[in-house]
């Protein structure tokens, strides 16, 4: 039976197993290959997405889960013709290094400034902390989140 | 698409191949407005760049980019000799090709072995330009100068796109006529150019080897033996063979070689999915007869309570160091250990190779592509021109990446199941098959005369190779000038190496970052236990300005090397107060040529929660390429080092490696991460590399910071061994 959602404004009907992972289900199936596997246990964040608004770990998050769900990845982030803040905040600081967790991080950071616009510092680790950065960018996600708020989210 | 391909003698300098001119269509990002198609010629000058008729140049970024920053850094200096504006440079990724020598990442050694070639590769093409635009004018050249992009001859300014056809037919000049700026006209060296990947990464775009998606292709996984060295003597293949999804399923052969392909099961399939639950359902018998049985505990255990015993083969001896000792007016002796590390990269292993008869195509997330081309054409027969590999961005390298394992494997899949097949591990297939930082024990004894100053110097240091003969091949090999060699007297150094199968590699700054931590934490103790000042102890002990010989590279100029170490104590405020708990620690260290200070303010609370405040840098690495990517490697330097000395070590019982994934093996989170400072003393010295030297004195910075705050000396790593966690 095919499960039916919506993948960045798009519906979307797959007919897959009901237990694939949104990870590899839009890597492999969709082709928005920008949703990263880090680890598949829910402890590196690279696999962050949001499914109705909410920051998710889409290796722990299966299709089945998600019938009916609005799913947004790093690619439907952006507006129409105009990057989201914190997209324009990460390039302008330069936070990446090998930029292989960013997308995650992004996703982690987009779904925190949307619940609250202006976080304190505390409010920021403790969004991220479920976000691994290998390279050690953490001092510059930190500034661009706080960029991108200063900048209206 | 290739709309015209003109076939002219060019005279390039470096491999005298055609010049081609090009059309492509100049590609927006996604979600950036309507992509507009654009015929473009473009007209290679040389092996570094093409001059496009849009006015933009193309820059050719050779080596692997794996974090450290080549894919902008590199071209900047070619950017900055043919004299363009960085806003009018595009950068590709180029093709593996002898035209560039070895291409490879490792070492910090791009920004050192490049900076001069790829700065005649920017000043050739510029003369050339000249050339062509004095004799398109009808005026000496000398009469030419050149400025973002243009040539200048009194009131005339011709763009380089209206050179570049007649320019490129030109005579390459020599080098020696060459003409390179003064770094005091430079434009784009030494400013903060942001990555040339950046907006691709955030909007998700495909760069990495991971990403890699056709028409065809199959999705591998491959499991090896838990312990190493164990081969397949059955699996129940028919079983896998019948799940949804799988195409394939059989075992491979090997000898398990370094770099070569270890033995195990392949699964081959329709997605990513399906394959990895198959991989769950494999039962494999293995013949663990030639398995490794090492244990590290056992291996620490006993080279700590030999470390201070004399044994072992002299590696050096230099002065009397018996007498050193026997006249000593005190003697200090301690002994350190550190772990085996994994490299951990955050993209998991993996690589997409399309076998075609005798041809193969490969996608590679890898630091040594030259290297892999090589390998493939050894060991699987093919004729290297008929081995495309194509370079893409690695998720992290950390040294992890100059092995081509898995490129091996990728290779063997496609061939055997005749399909295209991107071959993805599991993270606990990479931590499982890793090539390990390996752990050692140092035995350390200073000898010190009635004035307190360090005359003799005993090194028992006991490590681990796989022939129980050879550490140089081993990434903890005793360099010639290792600290404090030819600085004290009677120096001496003796090695014991225990035989052992488990597969080592080099790790973020080889050898540094296990050998900072002893010698960085035992200078701290003799100042300690003989009433000295710290500070003062290493600045005597670096003595006179002088250069320490080494093998080529590795000379150390001690003024640079006290330069840092009084900058940074300047910059930290070293020695201030600080509230009970809290207090500084300093370490210095040189490797990879670099010379880096760094201090270190925490504090430790009663049940041994450590909050790092902050982490000063000071660096001095000669001149600085791009200031942010060179911020960024210090920083994230710093919190490597801090990340892997808190709480990362891999056990390793009965030749299998315990720790399987983030959970065992725990990276720092940001909420640990400190304010770090990071400053450079910028020089005339030919600039040096920066992915790797400002991680070794972290530890030992922190260490001597947590002794001053609780009486408390860490001489084995991770902390977490001791009690000690982030706060
Ligand atoms: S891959 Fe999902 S949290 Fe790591
Ligand atoms: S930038 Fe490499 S893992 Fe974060």
């Amino acid at each position: 039976m095919a499960i039916n959602l919506k993948i960045n404004g798009k519906r979307v009907s797959s007919s897959s197993d009901p237990e694939t992972p949104l990870l590899w289900f839009v890597r492999d199936e969709l082709n928005l290959v920008g949703t990263k596997f880090g680890c598949g246990i829910a402890q590196c964040g690279a696999c962050t997405i949001h499914v109705d608004g909410v920051a998710v770990r889409s290796c722990q998050t299966t299709l089945e889960d998600a019938e009916g769900l609005d799913v947004k990845t790093i690619e439907g982030l952006a507006g129409k013709d105009r990057l989201h803040a914190l997209q324009q905040a990460w390039i302008d600081l330069d936070v990446a290094q090998c930029g292989y967790c960013q997308a995650g991080q992004i996703m982690s950071a987009a779904a925190l400034l949307a619940d609250n616009p202006s976080p304190s510092d505390q409010d920021i680790d403790d969004a991220m902390a479920g976000n691994l950065c290998r390279c050690g960018t953490y001092p510059r996600i930190r500034a661009a989140i706080k960029q991108a708020a200063g900048m209206g989210g | 698409m290739i709309d015209t391909n003109i076939s002219r003698r060019a005279f390039l300098g470096t491999s005298g191949a055609l010049v081609v001119a090009v059309s492509f269509t100049a590609c927006k990002p996604k979600g950036a407005g309507p992509v507009t198609e654009t015929q473009v010629t473009s007209t290679p000058m040389n092996a570094h760049v093409e001059i496009g008729s849009d006015g933009f140049v193309t820059l050719f970024a050779q080596h692997p980019e794996i974090g450290q920053g080549v894919k902008t850094s590199l071209p900047m200096i070619v950017a900055e000799e043919l004299d363009v504006p960085w806003e009018k440079v595009r950068v590709r990724q180029s093709e593996i090709d002898p035209k560039y020598g070895f291409q490879f990442a490792g070492g910090s050694l791009s920004v050192p072995m490049l900076w001069q070639p790829l700065r005649e590769a920017g000043a050739t093409a510029r003369a050339m330009l000249v050339s062509a635009a004095a004799e398109k004018l009808g005026v000496e050249q000398s009469q030419c100068k050149t400025e973002n992009g243009f040539v200048i001859s009194g009131s005339k300014r011709l763009p380089y796109s209206e050179l570049a056809e007649a320019a490129a037919l030109l005579p390459v000049p020599d080098k020696a006529e060459l003409k390179f700026k003064d770094s005091q006209d430079f434009k784009i060296l030494g400013r903060r150019i942001t990555g040339v990947d950046n907006e691709a990464l955030v909007t998700g775009r495909p760069l990495f080897g991971i990403d890699q998606q056709f028409e065809g292709l199959h999705y591998g996984a491959y499991t090896k033996c838990p312990s190493v060295g164990g081969i397949v003597k059955s699996a129940n293949l028919d079983e896998i063979k019948a799940m949804p999804g799988i195409t394939d399923a059989f075992a491979l052969d090997a000898k398990g070689e370094v770099d070569a392909l270890k033995p195990g099961v392949a699964i081959v399939g329709t997605s990513t999915f399906a394959v990895l639950k198959a991989k769950n359902a494999l039962k494999i018998d293995w013949d663990l007869s030639n398995a490794s049985t090492f244990n590290w505990e056992e291996f620490l255990e006993r080279s700590k309570s030999a470390a201070l015993k004399d044994g072992g083969t002299s590696l050096f001896s230099d002065g009397d160091v018996k007498t050193a000792f026997n006249s000593a007016d005190k003697t200090v002796e301690h002994v350190y250990a550190y772990p085996f590390l994994a490299h951990a990269p955050l993209e998991p292993q993996n690589c997409t190779a399309k076998v075609d008869g005798d041809k193969v195509e490969i996608w590679a997330p890898t630091q040594m592509p030259t290297q892999a081309v090589q390998m493939v054409a050894e060991n699987f027969g093919f004729k290297p021109e008929n081995i495309v590999l194509n370079q893409t961005r690695c998720g992290g390298g950390f040294g992890r990446r100059l092995f081509n394992d898995f490129v091996a494997e990728a290779v063997a899949i496609s061939q055997k199941a005749g399909v295209p097949v991107k071959v993805q591990w599991t993270r606990e297939d990479d931590m499982a098959n890793d090539y390990y930082r390996p752990g050692a024990v140092h035995g350390c004894a200073a000898a010190l005369d009635a004035s307190g100053k360090i005359t003799g110097w005993k090194v028992n240091f006991h490590t681990l190779s796989k022939d129980g003969e050879t550490p140089g091949r081993s990434p903890n090999a005793y360099m010639d000038n290792e600290f404090p060699r030819h600085l004290v007297d009677h120096y001496s150094v003796n090695e014991t190496v225990t035989k052992m199968a488990i597969p080592t590699g080099w790790w973020r700054a080889p050898i540094s970052n296990g050998f900072a931590f002893v010698y960085g934490s035992f200078l701290h103790e003799i100042a300690h236990e003989t009433g000295q000042d710290y500070v003062e102890l290493v600045l005597s002990l670096y003595g006179d300005d002088q250069i320490i010989p080494g093998p080529q590279g590795s000379e150390i100029n001690t003024a640079r090397a006290k330069g840092v170490i009084r900058e940074v104590a300047k910059r930290s405020n070293w020695g201030k107060k600080l509230p009970k708990g809290r207090a500084q620690g300093l370490a210095y260290y040189y490797s990879h040529s670099g010379y880096i200070g760094e201090v270190v303010e925490l504090e430790v609370s009663a049940d041994k929660a450590v909050k790092v405040h902050k982490v000063d840098v000071v660096a001095d690495v000669g001149p600085i390429v791009n200031m942010s990517g060179a911020e960024n490697q210090c920083a994230g330097s710093v919190i490597d080092g801090l990340s892997t000395m808190m709480n990362l070590q891999v056990n390793i019982q009965n030749g299998q490696i315990i720790e399987g994934n983030f959970d065992t093996y725990p990276l720092m989170r940001m909420p640990s991460t400190p304010e770090i400072d990071v400053h450079f003393i910028q020089s005339n010295n030919p600039p040096t590399g920066l992915g790797e030297p400002a991680l070794p004195p972290l530890a030992p910075a922190v260490c001597n910071a947590i002794f001053s705050a609780t009486g408390e000396r860490v001489r084995e790593l991770p902390l977490s061994k001791s009690g000690f966690r982030f706060a």
